[in-house]
């Protein structure tokens, strides 16, 4: 890369061509605010908080979007840069329900109230009309126009990562606002519920349908029993919501947390995740010596299948029929839990922490449920366990350890590594390798499989068999394979995860700023986090949880038997876009 | 199909005869050669007061008076005085007629085709010619103008290319083609001065230059046609009236800077610009100048037509763009600069229509010869559309360096009514207004950016003493508001808080502070908006209120309008010295707010009165009074 000589407010530096302003500044140590800029998602330079003088240009710049050139002269911090950035920021401000206090984004960091702070508004001088408009409440995500300052991210994400492209700009000037076709609610788009739109709002303008209210009452309902499972990528989020290094594992300390909250048992979702494996490495096995539908695909990921339901209905055939691991771990919560404690199915309330808003969604879907139970009565998303933690003054950093409880205890390494992409296709491999090998293997870590490339394909051999997996993450990298299997490329199995990176940067976790995710790639460390705990565990295998074990032997029989059909086993359907 | 440019220059040759008595003003109507063309405007301005319907009746007369052999009516491009529309030019004489009706037309047949006596009752201004030829220059209306740009509108029919053709039409191209390197095309515009006339001004052989070095397979061309400036209508009647001059240049174009395909965006409210573009287009391709191995050179270019819905921002040039990719049309941060990565990311250079109107004659005749007219810094000619408060409403060209006072007053005809002049916006929304202590500065580029406002794409506007120009600010930003993209705060809050503000100020309700925040705003806009409309957007408030300050003090501290137009602080009052109790004004009054009889005064409700004016307009001795 050739480099050009610059001077950013007095100090010459050296730096690689294809930087930004902002790039360059920031090797000086110079954090230049930003608004709308989110590396790679949303260079648009629209929000016109970064702007810096640059010597011999016409106006101020956009330091996120503008190249350094040789001989460039920048200056961050003139009066001029200094007086526009906050003209600006009073002029959104002047257009956004500050009702703070009300705002979800009131305990956790909203990027608007800290660049406020950080430029020094201390009056909103150019009061004027404020828009109003009505709030699209969903299944899972709640939009709030009137906090929205149209930055688009969430468009960007939503278009440019996802490929799901529900939300657009509509109208203009002053009445822009970000909207679905035909203005129509989310709900009644092929909107996934993936939640990336969340992740990436800077404000309160996107948040999941709250779900603490339902939580609260089953917990202080004497009748009910109250049972909390947490998904694998929530243990190494949840310390971020309590300033907690990126990453940090807190599996012991959440536990702890969720039984001070009131909950009767906690359980883990990986458990659901060993069965998942149980049940879809046995669908493979069957699909690929019975010549049935391939490649098989995962279906953990709710807003994956939400995705392929609208846009690859012609391919529904290809998903496994698995509920994803939640679901599967609730339906055995209300019917061999309940008959081994001796507890009527009706008194209970599963309740899944999970990093997803889609399993809001997904727990609604009619199909999931036992003898007219639904499988999961409650979806509270990492934040949202974080906000009750929070609301009744758990001082969680400072929280000693727990185990989760029996009869399931602590699951296996395999389930574990569900939270991140590649996971479920490892743990599977785990499991298929030793049974058609019939035997157990030393080296089970599948590196090729691991790692946040787009699309991950590779060829394992097990047995006689030449494995063709696939992986994908994020619904474009999606649908570009989706597209390549439909032109013709052959796989066995392939897992896709509708978020990028996989559950751990779901919709449902803690929020990291533009100002940090910019800089770190917030996915990789929590996916450190999985990988050390898999390490760590005992058992990292599916197929040697002893719970799992106990519960084919004493309940389900066999995988993919009668019974493990009845009540692990989903189907789907096509979903039109735009009904109306 | 023309296959090189001797064959060219032989229809040209032939084309020509046909067009003699068009474009020789000393041809005599004779018996023996009893050839007659009438040219009648069909462009939108005279179309919309007719013309049309005039053209059907000439026809009609035609038919009638079995004429088929002699006569022929040709549907021109613009002649410019749109005020006097629907034009009407009968030739050889040149006699042109205005305001003409279907009903003028058999007098015209009667009189003039068939007696040999002009129409006099009919003709252009109030002088009544004895004489019939070689009026027309005697207007200063036309006599100051140096048609360029407009050089072929009002004289061919712009659906024929052989008219095109017979006036010099692709011999530009033709001599490109076979004399000259694409550096050389380069040089020779880089050489005559020429600066784009959309708005900005940029040196348009520069702009060729920066794209043409770029190494890159595929290139294009964009004609910009996305002509919004409210009351600007140049390069409308140009497309209008002489397509085929933007179709060559535009090939030119291509040719010099290595790019084979071009686009004309055009906003589909110009359907008559949008038909005529696509018959000249379809006219090119069958006549071999579009298409591959051009005039048999080897050049290969093709052209598009692409629409716009109308949105103002989709002028800006990356914005533009992306509404021929098919999105949504908004600008983009530069750099990277469209020369670099334009349409689809490729290396593209975009012109306004009169520019490239420009682009024919500068190769026919020479850099040098452009060069000679306009001023140090502006070249060449400039279009303006004029309008407001001035007679000759139209479109007009002028040497650069003509002053203000002679484009109103000489050929704009001055102020109706005998009122003062006292102020011109130029530059549309983006410009600002210019007050009568500038009348006599020289109009380039240069020069108008001095005093705070833009050449724009040239349109005019003209205000009298009657406009306050608090309102008038108010107005463009109404404007601005409207067509902001909503991409960036300053221009999607910003001008609407500014026009928040001057909606207070023309209510009456202004705080000396809003004149601070006003400027504050407005500053910050201009600083830091996205794009060059959002920041060029607060220029009719800062030029009004470097030039008019008084007015707006005047609203803030006094809650009054001093030009009598913001209605809130106006007021009617009737002078009982004067008031001769005719009740003509009570009959008149729309809401009843006046009252008075024969022996009681006659006296105005001011809770009632909506401040029409119409008494003031009524009554015949004038009592009433305005802001007493």
């Amino acid at each position: 890369m050739n480099k050009v000589h610059i001077t950013i407010d007095g100090i010459k530096l050296y730096v690689p061509e294809n930087y930004t302003i902002l790039e360059a500044a920031k090797e000086v140590n110079i954090t230049i605010p930003t608004l709308c800029f989110l590396k790679d998602v949303n260079e648009i330079g629209c929000c016109r908080m970064c702007i810096v003088e640059v010597k011999g240009a016409k106006a101020l710049q956009a330091a996120c979007v503008h190249p350094v050139k040789e001989g460039m002269e920048v200056f961050t911090h003139t009066p001029k840069v200094m007086e526009a950035r906050k003209v600006n920021l009073e002029l959104i401000l002047s257009n956004h329900n500050s009702m703070c206090q009300t705002c979800t984004r009131s305990w956790m960091d909203c990027e608007l109230q800290s660049l406020a702070n950080k430029l020094s508004v201390d009056n909103v001088r150019f009061e004027g009309e404020q828009k109003k408009l009505p709030l699209d409440i969903g299944v899972s995500i709640v939009r709030d126009p009137n906090k929205c300052i149209l930055c688009r991210r969430c468009v960007s994400a939503c278009k440019n990562i996802q490929t799901v492209s529900v939300i657009d700009i509509v109208d203009r000037g002053f009445n822009t606002k970000i909207a679905a076709p035909f203005e129509v609610s989310l709900a009644d788009t092929p909107c996934v519920n993936c939640g990336q739109c969340i992740n990436y709002c800077p404000v309160g303008a996107l948040h999941e349908k709250s779900d603490i209210d339902k939580v609260w009452e089953a917990i202080y309902d004497p009748k009910k029993h109250v049972v909390a499972q947490t998904a694998p990528a929530v243990r190494v989020a949840l310390g971020e919501d309590f300033e907690m290094p990126i990453g940090t594992p807190v599996t012991g300390k959440m536990v702890t947390a969720l039984r001070m909250l009131g909950f009767d048992r906690v359980f883990d979702t990986d458990t659901g995740a060993d069965l998942t494996i149980m049940e879809e490495g046995a669908e493979l096995i069957d699909r690929i010596r019975g010549g049935g539908t391939l490649p098989l695909i995962t279906s953990c990921s709710p807003g994956w299948i939400k995705f392929c339901e609208h846009n690859y209905p012609d391919m529904l055939d290809h998903l496994s029929s698995c509920k994803s691991p939640h679901q599967m771990f609730g339906a055995v919560l209300k019917s061999y839990y309940a008959e081994k404690e001796g507890i009527d199915p009706k008194d209970i309330v599963t309740v899944s922490i999970m990093p997803c808003t889609a399993k809001k969604f997904e727990a609604a879907r009619p199909e999931m449920n036992v003898n007219g139970l639904s499988d999961v009565d409650v979806v509270l998303t990492t934040r949202e366990l974080g906000k009750m933690i929070y609301d009744v003054g758990i001082d969680f950093p400072d929280l000693g350890d727990s185990d989760f409880d029996n009869p399931f205890g602590n699951a296996s390494g395999a389930g574990v590594i569900f939270g991140t992409t590649g996971g479920v296709m490892e743990a599977a491999l785990r499991t298929v390798a030793d049974i058609l090998n019939d035997s157990s293997a030393d080296n089970f870590e599948y590196e090729e499989v691991r790692g946040l490339e787009g699309i991950k394909i590779a060829t394992i051999e097990i047995a006689d068999l030449k494995v063709r997996a696939a992986v994908a993450h994020g619904l474009g990298n999606a649908r570009k394979l989706m597209d390549a299997i439909k032109a013709g490329e052959e796989f066995h199995f392939v897992e896709i995860m509708a978020c990028p990176g996989g559950c751990i940067n779901g919709g449902g976790q803690p929020l990291q700023l533009s100002d940090v995710r910019n800089w770190i790639d917030v996915r990789e460390e929590r996916a450190k986090g999985l990988y050390k705990e898999d390490r760590a565990t005992y058992i990292r295998k599916s197929h040697n949880n002893p719970a799992v074990k106990r519960l084919y032997k004493e309940y389900l029989g066999m995988a993919g038997g009668k019974k493990s059909h009845e009540l692990l086993h989903t189907h789907y359907h096509a979903r039109p876009n735009y009904e109306k | 199909m023309i296959n090189n440019a001797k064959e060219l220059t032989e229809l040209k040759d032939f084309a020509r005869k046909a067009m003699e008595i068009r474009l020789d003003r000393d041809i005599e109507p004779s018996p023996e050669n009893h050839r007659i063309d009438i040219l009648v405007c069909g462009v939108a301005g005279c179309a919309s007061s007719g013309s049309l319907k005039v053209a059907d009746a000439v026809e009609e007369q035609i038919q009638q008076n079995k004429l088929g052999e002699e006569v022929k009516v040709i549907k021109t491009g613009c002649f410019g005085l749109c005020a006097e529309g629907p034009i009407v030019m009968v030739c050889p004489e040149h006699v042109m007629y205005t305001k003409v009706t279907p009903e003028d037309v058999k007098e015209i047949f009667e009189s003039h085709i068939k007696g040999g006596k002009i129409v006099h009752r009919l003709l252009a201004g109030e002088n009544e010619y004895e004489e019939i030829r070689d009026r027309l220059p005697q207007i200063p209306f036309f006599s100051m103008q140096k048609r360029i740009a407009l050089n072929n509108c009002g004289i061919i029919d712009p659906e024929n290319i052989e008219e095109y053709i017979a006036l010099d039409g692709y011999q530009a191209l033709a001599k490109v083609l076979n004399d000259f390197e694409p550096e050389d095309v380069i040089d020779e515009i880089k050489k005559s001065g020429l600066r784009g006339r959309g708005g900005g001004g940029f040196p348009t052989g520069r702009k060729w230059q920066s794209s043409a070095v770029v190494e890159e397979h595929e290139k294009f061309v964009i004609c910009n046609a996305d002509e919004g400036d409210p009351g600007a209508f140049m390069d409308r009647s140009i497309l209008e009236g002489d397509p085929h001059s933007v179709i060559e240049a535009m090939i030119i174009n291509g040719y010099a800077v290595h790019a084979h395909q071009g686009y004309i965006y055009v906003r589909a409210e110009y359907p008559v610009a949008v038909q005529r573009l696509s018959v000249a287009i379809k006219q090119a391709k069958e006549y071999g100048f579009l298409g591959t191995n051009i005039l048999g050179k080897g050049f290969d270019f093709d052209l598009e037509v692409r629409l716009g819905a109308g949105a103002f921002v989709c002028g800006e040039g990356s914005a533009l763009m992306t509404s021929i990719e098919g999105k949504r049309g908004e600008p983009r941060p530069k750099p990277p600069r469209s020369a670099e990565k334009g349409l689809w990311k490729k290396p593209t250079v975009l012109n306004n229509v009169e520019t490239y109107a420009n682009i024919p004659q500068i190769i026919r005749n020479g850099a040098n010869w452009f060069k000679g007219i306009g001023t140090e810094g502006s070249k060449g000619t400039k279009v303006f559309a004029l309008g407001g408060k001035i007679n000759n409403i139209g479109l007009v060209e002028v040497p650069m360096g003509t002053t203000l006072r002679e484009i109103i007053y000489d050929i704009g005809g001055g102020i109706p009514n005998g009122k003062e002049f006292k102020a011109a916006q130029t530059g549309g929304p983006s410009g600002g207004c210019i007050p009568a202590e500038h009348l006599d500065t020289p109009i380039d580029y240069d020069s108008l950016t001095k005093l705070g406002s833009m050449m724009g794409s040239g349109g005019l506007i003209v205000m009298d003493e009657d406009t306050c120009m608090v309102d008038l600010a108010r107005f463009f930003l109404d404007f601005t508001v409207d067509e902001s993209c909503g991409k960036c705060p300053p221009c999607r809050i910003g001008t609407k808080r500014m026009h928040e503000i001057l909606v207070r100020i023309t209510e009456g309700k202004g705080e000396p502070e809003d004149l601070d925040k006003l400027e504050v705003l407005a500053r910050n806009i201009k600083e830091s908006a996205l794009c060059g409309l959002g920041q060029s957007a607060p220029n009719p408030v800062l030029s009004t209120m470097k030039y008019f300050r008084d007015e707006y003090m005047a609203h803030v501290l006094e809650k009054k309008c001093p030009a009598g137009v913001c209605k809130s602080m106006v007021k009617f009052m009737i002078d009982q010295d004067v008031c001769k109790r005719c009740s003509i004004c009570k009959k008149n009054c729309p809401t009843g707010a006046i009252s008075g009889d024969k022996d009681t005064p006659f006296v105005i409700d001011q809770e009632k009165c909506v401040k029409c004016g119409v008494c003031m307009e009524k009554c015949p001795f004038k009592s009433i009074l305005k802001n007493a």
